[in-house]
């Protein structure tokens, strides 16, 4: 599904990433942890086409296609997902026209007619039933006055929406209560496929428990320094990040 | 021969026109006085350091409006809010047309300045009203009130509320290579009364216009009049808008200004608030681009206690646009417990546009609430990246961004139809269509 190969970023002349390698296949999930500033949000939007970033070396394909010269929107028309950490408020934008725009801006992408009325009304009301989000949440502006959880709970609903190949969730888990926090991991667990594939960027291994992933990778400095099964987050959680920085540094 | 010694000179002409005898005739002789003396404001008068009326005065315009040429309906209908039933006071190079109207006399008056100036039925009104509120100072203001002849009038006795709200379109053919109009319009809602009204300028043609309008608008103790002010004009129209608004106890007066076209636009809108517990709105969104020019002057005059006032201007500026907001507050030492907000938002598109924005407060009371905000800056790139990254394409996004941005004004419009129409104006001048109703 996705494959990166010696990616390096910067922004303004500061290497963030220095030659990142992953491989995701289809039907898998890879969590990426590692401690504050090693670069993991910054591979996230990357990877989501921000341009911020100034891509050097490397590659990033998704199902063989290199992603290099498509925009943001251009990606999300070939199943790029980013929940965002931070998502942005935006004031008189219904959650629901929002989605009706993403979608349908998609849809014209690939050359397909805007989704019917009464399907898209369906869809809402399939995937909003299935994160618990309550129909007068739909017809408020998009995360204006949202909480923290409201916010990240609104982020998998999109994801639920758009249905994408690759989705990369950053740090989903954190402003989520336990409650909230199982709700979403549920949401993700059931978008789970064989077709798709979920990147998980988290500090914690609280998330992990719900959501199991089939690969930790330990992303430090820019790089990524470990790679192992889920019982590697588990000692992450155990043992902190200072033994990573340390074999790091060795 | 230049602009003023053209209008001064044109005076004498006018008065062959109108009823010497009436006694606003006083009033137009005081103004022309005060125009001769003041002339156009320069680039000296602080009040007009960011807008120059230099580059018009070159422009030789006619200043007397020709008989009405005949327009059909079909050819102008997109300028009326036609989705719904309004009166319209229609008026082609500064001439009422009868044709496209709708006025009423069915118990509030929705008719002519024209007709109110010749009846002695409308005489007392316009001895308590007229040229009460306008500035007897200012010159733009002067210059209207000496050519004061033609314009809406609208009166609304104590307790009526009009069936429906009303349209005042000021239309240009081009006729005339380059036509001066000076609109003036008088609206008085008695106590308890309602009204809501829209006024477009609208020029057909590439000719210059140039448009120096006042309107009057008194509220009675209790009344709310909504006034919605659309200026979407050609490239080549220039307006300079003098609204001056005095309300008495309890009213809600409301006025939304909407600046999405136009060569050179100027609102001077005042607001004096001459009772208690008054509650005053101004709101604005400012759209443009190429060279286009708006200068929003705006006071509000807390005289009384208790009294509240809402402004709130949003600018958007690309190209080489400029944008000027110049917000004075006054409170007077009576005006105790005055609640003044002021904000002032505003987004520049390009490294070539300009905004001067200005709060200006002058408090006198001391036992008051009074804020202000202003902001510049760009569109937020980190915004912009998660609406692109949920596959809207980056002018769409950009749009979906000035609608938000923009929001706080275009929510409180109180005609539905109004706010679909101005929402298509914008989408139509950012050039994208959105797939729902914003």
């Amino acid at each position: 599904m996705l494959e990166i190969k010696n990616l390096h970023a910067s922004v303004e002349d500061k290497e963030i990433l220095k030659g990142i390698d992953l491989k995701v296949n289809a039907g898998e999930v890879h969590a990426i942890m590692g401690p504050n500033g090693s670069g993991k949000s910054t591979l996230a939007e990357v990877i989501a086409g921000q341009e911020e970033f100034e891509v050097g070396e490397g590659s990033i394909l998704l199902q063989g296609e290199d992603l290099e010269e498509l925009s943001p929107e251009e990606r999300a028309h070939k199943g790029v997902f980013l929940s965002f950490q931070y998502p942005v408020e935006i004031p008189g934008v219904s959650v629901t026209n929002f989605m009706k725009t993403a979608i349908n801006e998609s849809r014209k992408a690939q050359g397909l007619e805007d989704m019917p009325a009464n399907e898209m009304l369906k869809k809402i009301r399939e995937k909003s039933e299935m994160l618990e989000i309550d129909r007068k949440f739909l017809s408020r502006s998009l995360n204006e006055g949202f909480s923290g959880g409201e916010k990240k709970r609104n982020e998998i609903f999109q994801m639920a929406m758009m249905e994408p190949k690759l989705a990369i969730l950053d740090e989903t888990d954190s402003g989520l209560d336990i409650d909230a926090l199982r709700i979403v991991a549920n949401g993700v667990n059931k978008l789970r496929s064989k077709d798709n594939a979920i990147i998980v960027i988290t500090h914690y291994q609280r998330l992990l428990d719900y959501i199991v992933p089939d690969f930790v990778h330990v992303l430090y400095n820019g790089k990524i320094v470990k790679s192992g099964t889920k019982e590697l987050a588990l000692e992450l959680e155990e043992k902190g990040y200072d033994w990573i920085k340390e074999e790091a540094t060795v | 021969m230049d602009l003023k010694e053209k209008l001064v000179s044109s005076f004498l002409a006018f008065e062959d026109g109108v009823d010497l005898d009436h006694p606003v005739h006083e009033e137009r002789s005081n103004a022309i006085k005060n125009f001769e003396v003041k002339g156009f404001p320069t680039k000296k008068d602080e009040a007009w350091k960011y807008t120059s009326l230099k580059g018009l005065q070159k422009i030789d315009f006619s200043i007397f409006p020709k008989q009405e040429t005949s327009l059909e309906y079909k050819d102008v209908k997109k300028y009326f809010l036609h989705e719904i039933d309004t009166y319209k006071i229609v008026f082609v190079d500064g001439v009422y047309s009868s044709y496209l109207s709708e006025t009423t006399h069915d118990g509030v008056d929705i008719c002519l300045m024209s007709s109110a100036f010749s009846k002695p039925m409308y005489q007392q009104v316009i001895e308590v009203y007229f040229n009460k509120a306008a500035s007897k100072d200012e010159s733009l203001t002067s210059l209207n009130t000496a050519f004061s002849k033609e314009g809406a009038y609208i009166y609304i006795p104590k307790s009526k509320v009009p069936k429906k709200p009303v349209q005042i379109l000021h239309l240009a053919t081009g006729n005339e290579a380059a036509l001066m109009l000076q609109p003036r319009n008088l609206i008085v809602a008695e106590d308890n009364a309602e009204v809501q009204i829209i006024e477009r300028h609208q020029s057909l043609t590439g000719n210059e216009v140039f448009t120096n309008s006042v309107t009057e608008i008194f509220a009675g103790k209790d009344a709310i009049v909504d006034y919605y002010k659309v200026q979407n004009d050609a490239p080549t129209a220039s307006l300079v808008d003098n609204t001056y608004i005095s309300q008495k106890d309890n009213s809600v007066v409301r006025v939304h200004t909407f600046s999405l076209g136009g060569k050179l636009i100027r609102n001077n809108l005042n607001f004096y608030q001459n009772g208690e517990r008054v509650d005053s709105t101004l709101k604005g969104v400012t759209i443009l681009g190429d060279k286009q020019h708006v200068d929003h002057h705006t006071l509000v005059h807390h005289a009384q206690p208790n009294c509240e006032s809402h402004q709130d201007y949003k600018g958007i500026f690309g190209d080489s646009s400029t944008g000027v907001f110049n917000g004075k507050i006054i409170v007077d030492k009576i005006a105790q417990k005055t609640d003044a907000f002021q904000q002032n938002n505003n987004i520049l598109l390009s490294d070539k546009s300009t905004i001067n924005s200005k709060p200006q407060l002058e408090i006198f009371a001391d036992d008051v609430k009074c804020s202000h905000g202003c902001t510049i800056g760009q569109l937020d790139d980190e915004a912009l990246f998660y609406l692109r990254s949920r596959g809207i394409p980056k002018k769409e996004a950009k749009a979906l961004m000035m609608y938000a941005f923009a929001n706080n004004v275009l929510e409180s419009v109180r005609i539905p139809e109004l706010k679909a129409r101005i929402n298509k104006i914008i989408a139509n001048k950012l050039g994208v269509r959105m797939g729902f109703d914003l």
